[in-house]
């Protein structure tokens, strides 16, 4: 009974200590670049391809984070995939005639959209839809089309 | 007559086998009610396993135990941890408990299975530590105590919850000649004081004389001989007769069973 | 011939029923647990003190070389792509994905869980849990199960403290020693470990804790009641304990890939 105290207080600190371990791994080692905001509007696009495009990844503009892809679909009728993403509400003066594209960030890196401003009087706002779209680069059909390129560049200089 | 209903414990046709070694073979004894009664038998012959069955440790392949006319083997789990409340045991070696202080361990009972206050506790376990002489020591903790003095913690917390019945497991092993008679005297007046009914598991052929006040003597899994001490000493068993008089050879074999002394050693020779 | 074949099936036999065995145990301390916990606070709260709060220096002391270690390596490969930011990055996935739940668990098996299984083993060797027994105490629900949850909870809370000691370890390497700048290093870590990464270390965590304390647990109660048979129950303990979290750590990885 003696030692109980010590016992106590020793668990304690190491209770706190294992919690605020805890804490600083779940919230200062990840996220860096996590989208928050209070109130946000939702946007839907339509893309041939989305790539590796995955819930979660970011939508910039202007290289400025914005917003954050909700979630990816295939459209069986269409034949399409269908992205929905959220913009932060502050940002409500979006021309609804501007386009998205699947960015690659860095050479290997994950991928985003990228929204270019349009000129249009009119704005997106929840529920809209951006009609002018960007598929993913895919790696293999850019070097297959170098291979061809370069086959007929060939054939042209002989 | 009164005989029925002194008996407390009774032991019935006890047959109990470890794997393929059988300890007891329809085993019978009668344990009466306010009496000592010693458990004695050479090494081996299953003594504290017999305190285990009594217990309810273990459970017999055959026969019945019965504490006041009740088959313990019908009871519930609930009823058999409230029988076991009614026993205190003195192990052979005192099993304190290591990470508690003396009070701590002899207040262990009564912390764990009643309500009483603080200083209620306090009372009765300072109480039983005075009985055992041992009052002052309070405050240790059990490794700093001697063999001797392990024991008579163990006694006090064995008695703290006012058992019926006091089993004592070799209790007087290794104990120097002061340790010993403290131990074999506090056996009798507890006993005598208190009312209760006490069994003694020892080899200690002596000291039990002077403590008990009925013996069995158990070998080869059942009771060989039983009796006041006095009738034991004079028995006519030769069995008995090497126990109490701790003769080297007898029907207890000095020579372990081994092949032909000659031959084996002969037989080495001539390799 | 004969003889062997039947050896292999007794002995399947004997390790089937052996681990029947260790089930139902488990699922006795299961049952036992929310009563204990809410009932007896106070011997949980000095088994987790116990397993967790005196494994600290060890954990500790470790975590900080772990860490130190995995960004020296990382810094030597890094620097030949002149990516020395990431070297942070390399020592923060490795840490919190496996080596600390891992190196933890296995750290934790050689101290707390030899501490526990030695104790319980000797408390069943000079018949402390018979004398509970006798005492109409239940020694699984007073000793076993205070120390199942104390090594549960404390568990998850060392492997924490390994990961977050270890960065501070790998920053110690990469920012003051080799000079990384010390916002690109922190900064590099938090866009690429992602809450699921923290999640799957903490879920190993958490299943090494009830793996490494139900083993511990089990070897002391059943160890052979003497100081050879306790001393074989305590190495037991390390070696099953270890084959388990490296088993499971596959499992665990797999399913979350």
């Amino acid at each position: 009974m003696r030692q109980t105290r010590s016992v106590e207080i020793g668990t304690g600190l190491f209770v706190l200590l294992g919690m605020s371990a805890l804490f600083f791994l779940t919230t200062q080692t990840t996220g860096g670049d996590d989208f928050q905001a209070e109130s946000v509007y939702m946007v839907e696009a339509r893309f041939e391809n989305v790539g590796s495009l995955r819930q979660r990844a970011p939508v910039t503009m202007s290289g400025v984070t914005i917003g954050r892809v909700t979630d990816v679909t295939f459209d069986p009728v269409s034949l399409e995939a269908v992205v929905q993403f959220v913009i932060d509400a502050k940002f409500d003066r979006i021309p609804d005639d501007t386009d998205a594209s699947i960015l690659t960030s860095g050479i290997l890196g994950s991928q985003y959209i990228g929204l270019q401003a349009g000129g249009s009087d009119m704005y997106l706002e929840e529920g809209s839809e951006i009609l002018f779209t960007q598929s993913a680069i895919i790696l293999e059909n850019l070097i297959g089309k170098f291979l061809v390129n370069s086959g007929s560049s060939d054939e042209e200089s002989n | 007559m009164t005989d029925e209903s002194d008996n407390l414990i009774e032991v019935r046709d006890l047959t109990f086998s470890r794997g393929h070694r059988k300890i007891f073979d329809h085993l019978n004894l009668t344990i009466k009610r306010g009496e000592v009664t010693a458990l004695m038998g050479p090494s081996g012959t299953g003594k504290t396993t017999l305190l285990r069955l009594i217990t309810r440790q273990l459970i017999p392949q055959q026969g019945a135990i019965y504490i006041e006319g009740i088959d313990i083997a019908t009871l519930s789990q609930a009823k058999l941890y409230e029988l076991r409340q009614r026993f205190g045991m003195l192990f052979q070696n005192g099993a304190l408990l290591t990470d508690l202080s003396v009070f701590e361990n002899v207040a262990f009972p009564l912390l764990e299975h009643t309500k009483l206050s603080r200083r209620l506790i306090s009372h009765i376990v300072l109480t039983k530590l005075h009985a055992v002489g041992l009052r002052g020591a309070a405050d240790m903790m059990p490794a700093e105590l001697s063999g001797g003095m392990a024991r008579r913690v163990a006694l006090a917390r064995a008695m703290v919850m006012d058992p019926d019945i006091l089993i004592y497991d070799e209790p007087f092993v290794g104990l120097d000649p002061i340790s010993l008679g403290v131990i074999v005297r506090l056996v009798r007046r507890m006993n005598d004081a208190l009312g209760i009914t006490s069994i003694v598991v020892s080899h200690d052929v002596e000291e039990i004389a002077t403590v008990a006040d009925r013996s069995f003597l158990i070998a080869d899994g059942k009771v060989a001989a039983s009796g006041s001490p006095d009738e034991l000493r004079t028995a006519n068993s030769e069995l008995v007769r090497q126990f109490m008089h701790g003769m080297a050879d007898g029907p207890v074999a000095f020579h372990y069973e081994a092949p032909d002394y000659e031959e084996q050693l002969l037989g080495r020779e001539n390799e | 011939m004969r003889r062997s074949v039947q050896d292999i099936y007794e002995n399947s036999f004997e390790f089937l029923r052996t681990f029947g065995a260790f089930q139902l145990f488990f699922l006795r301390l299961l049952r036992y647990s929310p009563g204990i916990f809410f009932s007896r606070f106070d011997l949980v709260v000095k088994q987790v003190y116990n397993t967790g709060a005196l494994s600290l220096v060890i954990i500790m002391v470790c975590g900080l070389f772990v860490g130190a270690v995995l960004a020296l390596q990382a810094y030597s490969n890094m620097s030949v792509f002149n990516a020395e930011d990431w070297t942070g990055v390399a020592a923060a996935f490795a840490l919190v994905k496996e080596l600390g739940p891992v190196l933890t668990a296995i750290l934790f098996a050689g101290r707390a869980g030899t501490a526990l299984t030695s104790e319980i083993g000797l408390m069943k060797a000079t018949d402390q849990l018979s004398a509970m027994e006798m005492m109409a105490v239940n020694p699984v629900r007073r000793v076993l199960v205070p120390r199942f949850l104390g090594g549960v909870i404390a568990m998850p809370l060392l492997a924490a403290i390994f990961s977050g000691i270890g960065l501070f370890g790998a920053h110690l390497v990469g920012v003051e020693l080799f000079q990384v700048d010390v916002g690109s290093f922190w900064q590099q870590i938090q866009l690429t470990l992602e809450i699921d990464d923290v999640r799957e270390g903490i879920i190993k965590s958490c299943v090494f804790g009830v793996a490494a304390s139900l083993i511990a647990v089990w070897e002391g109660y059943n160890a052979v009641p003497t100081a050879e048979g306790v001393g074989r129950a305590t190495t037991r303990t390390v070696v099953i304990t270890a084959i388990a979290i490296l088993v499971f750590d596959f499992m665990i990885t797999a399913a979350l890939i």
